[in-house]
């Protein structure tokens, strides 16, 4: 893994991230190529780490982003990429005036990085959810969940990502 | 060690030293993660149990020119307890070693008069995983006398066999090093009591054979056809090693 | 056409918030994966699944490649009235799978304590 530095767009979106990052405690790995590639669905060898602020932006914005009141649970170390449990508690009281609308389950390495967007509201009584996910290889995942008030709050949990030793083709 | 131990051990395994001793006998699931193991404990989201539910679907449709369902014949699934853990046995009619899968195979074409289920097609895994989980919380158990013997003895001996360009044989990572780990691999001790069961790697049921081939695979070693006699031997083998370790259908491993 | 497992629980008052648990039988085949033959098996991933009590929409889900195959699902819902509960997905190749249960949310001066 290599990684370029001091490019000038490394060094905007760095100071940009910076701001992000100082503002919501967030968790930054630096991405392994320097362009912002467009990401394709051309297979896991294209897979790198996303950036915080890649796997957020889209959904955020410019809105409110805050590390509270998300729990996501996952296996700190998953026996197997294919199937890895997740669940995540979301502190609301899922009123009409105050609730969760909807939930992003994202990936930091996976080729597609949104993983699943569960819509949910004030008839959901309570915005905790599990579901089982494909992580591909070692990895942060966030769940982010957008407010009725159009803000945001989330969760990072790292996973790291065993792999079978047998190599199978079968 | 007493003659009457000595003596004992002989005839209750038939002269033949086992390597792992029954007291120290543990399931694949011991060696799995904790997601694994809670994967298989969830009565309701198992993911095997989808193959499950197909399988018991099938089990009551009727098929073939016969107009029979396997219940028209043989009942309810439960009263198929005890059936799945007599595999694999001699098939009295051919003289062949069959599994439970050549025995639901055979039994369709013969009896049923309906088509051909393909090995490892998902017909067959979910009906055969249908038929062991009745057996589940029994314990493995083999016939190893009489036309198994020889089956029996060769079985052992392709365990302990090197083969493939890794030049290894089961016994050396299933016996020799169970419980210690492969890379970030922890290895098992090889036992056969959870298949046919949903393995995460492959995403579905998978049956014995087709782990058993993937072993030869592991070992960079030439696999066997499907239906090949190697495979039920090991497998026959593989039910006297694991003897008493309790089946678990339906089951997931990684 | 694909089947479900769903779970909720056996007895439901007015009021309660409950889990809904629905597992669905779908190999959520990635494209990325290749066959023996080393063939890429195609994408087909379910696109969403949705929920509808008495017609209204209650849950949604719209997974991709990154959800496990044979999907397992867990939301809750709040108990306001019974009636028809209705779970659809459907998937790349357009095939949708059904499953219906009849929704019994019984009055919260119920006689028995709530359950789960």
């Amino acid at each position: 893994m290599r990684s370029r530095l001091f490019s000038r767009r490394q060094s905007i979106l760095a100071i940009f991230q910076t701001t992000l990052a100082a503002s919501v405690g967030g968790f930054w790995l630096g991405s392994a190529k320097a362009q912002v590639d467009k990401l394709t669905i051309t297979g896991l060898s294209e897979a790198r780490l996303r950036t915080f602020e890649e796997m957020v932006r889209p959904y955020v914005q410019s809105q409110e982003l805050k590390k509270e009141r998300v729990t996501l649970s996952l296996p700190m170390l998953a026996d197997n990429g294919h199937m890895v449990p997740l669940s995540l508690k979301i502190d609301s009281p899922m009123t009409e005036a105050s609730h969760i609308t909807h939930v992003y389950l994202i990936s930091q390495r996976n080729p597609v990085p949104l993983m699943a967007k569960f819509v949910m509201g004030p008839w959901s009584g309570r915005a905790d959810l599990s579901t089982r996910v494909r992580l591909s290889g070692n990895q942060n995942v966030i769940a982010l969940a957008r407010l009725s008030d159009g803000n945001f709050i989330y969760d990072l949990q790292e996973v790291v990502v065993t792999e079978a030793a047998c190599v199978d083709n079968g | 060690m007493g003659l009457w131990t000595i003596a004992g051990l002989a005839l209750t395994s038939h002269a033949q030293q086992r390597l792992i001793p029954l007291e120290k006998l543990q399931s694949g699931l011991h060696y799995s993660g904790a997601e694994v193991q809670s994967l298989q404990t969830d009565e309701f989201a198992n993911p095997s149990n989808i193959a499950l539910d197909s399988g018991t679907k099938s089990w009551a449709k009727t098929d073939g020119k016969s107009n029979k369902s396997c219940q028209s014949c043989h009942g309810e699934l439960v009263k198929m307890k005890g059936v799945s853990i007599r595999y694999p046995a001699i098939d009295k009619a051919t003289g062949k070693l069959f599994n439970l899968e050549d025995r639901i195979r055979n039994c369709r074409v013969k009896n049923q008069k309906a088509a051909e289920w393909t090995f490892e097609s998902d017909e067959l895994v979910a009906m055969t995983l249908a038929v062991t989980s009745s057996s589940r919380g029994l314990p493995l158990q083999a016939q190893i006398d009489g036309a198994a013997k020889s089956h029996f003895e060769n079985g052992q001996r392709l365990f302990m066999t090197r083969q493939g360009q890794m030049n290894l044989a089961c016994t050396n990572c299933h016996d020799q090093h169970y419980g210690q780990k492969l890379y970030t691999d922890p290895l098992s001790q090889g036992q056969a009591n959870g298949y046919p069961l949903y393995r995460i790697d492959w995403q579905r049921v998978a049956s014995l054979e087709r782990r058993l081939r993937f072993c030869y695979t592991g070992v960079k070693a030439e696999t066997p056809p499907w239906g090949h006699s190697d495979i039920r031997d090991i497998s026959l083998y593989l039910m006297w090693r694991g003897q008493g370790l309790l089946v678990e259908a339906p089951a997931v491993r990684k | 056409m694909s089947s479900a497992r769903l779970q909720i629980p056996p007895r439901i008052l007015q009021g309660d918030v409950f889990k809904v648990r629905l597992l669905v039988n779908h190999p959520m085949d990635s494209g990325f994966l290749r066959d023996i033959d080393g063939v890429i098996i195609q994408r087909n991933v379910i696109r969403h699944l949705v929920c509808t009590l008495n017609g209204r929409e209650v849950f949604r889900v719209e997974p991709t490649t990154g959800v496990a195959a044979n999907p397992l699902f867990e939301f809750y819902l709040r108990a306001t009235e019974s009636g028809d509960m209705l779970f659809r997905w459907v998937d790349d190749k357009a095939y949708i799978g059904e499953l219906r249960h009849t929704l019994v949310v019984e009055a919260a001066n119920a006689s028995k304590p709530a359950s789960n």
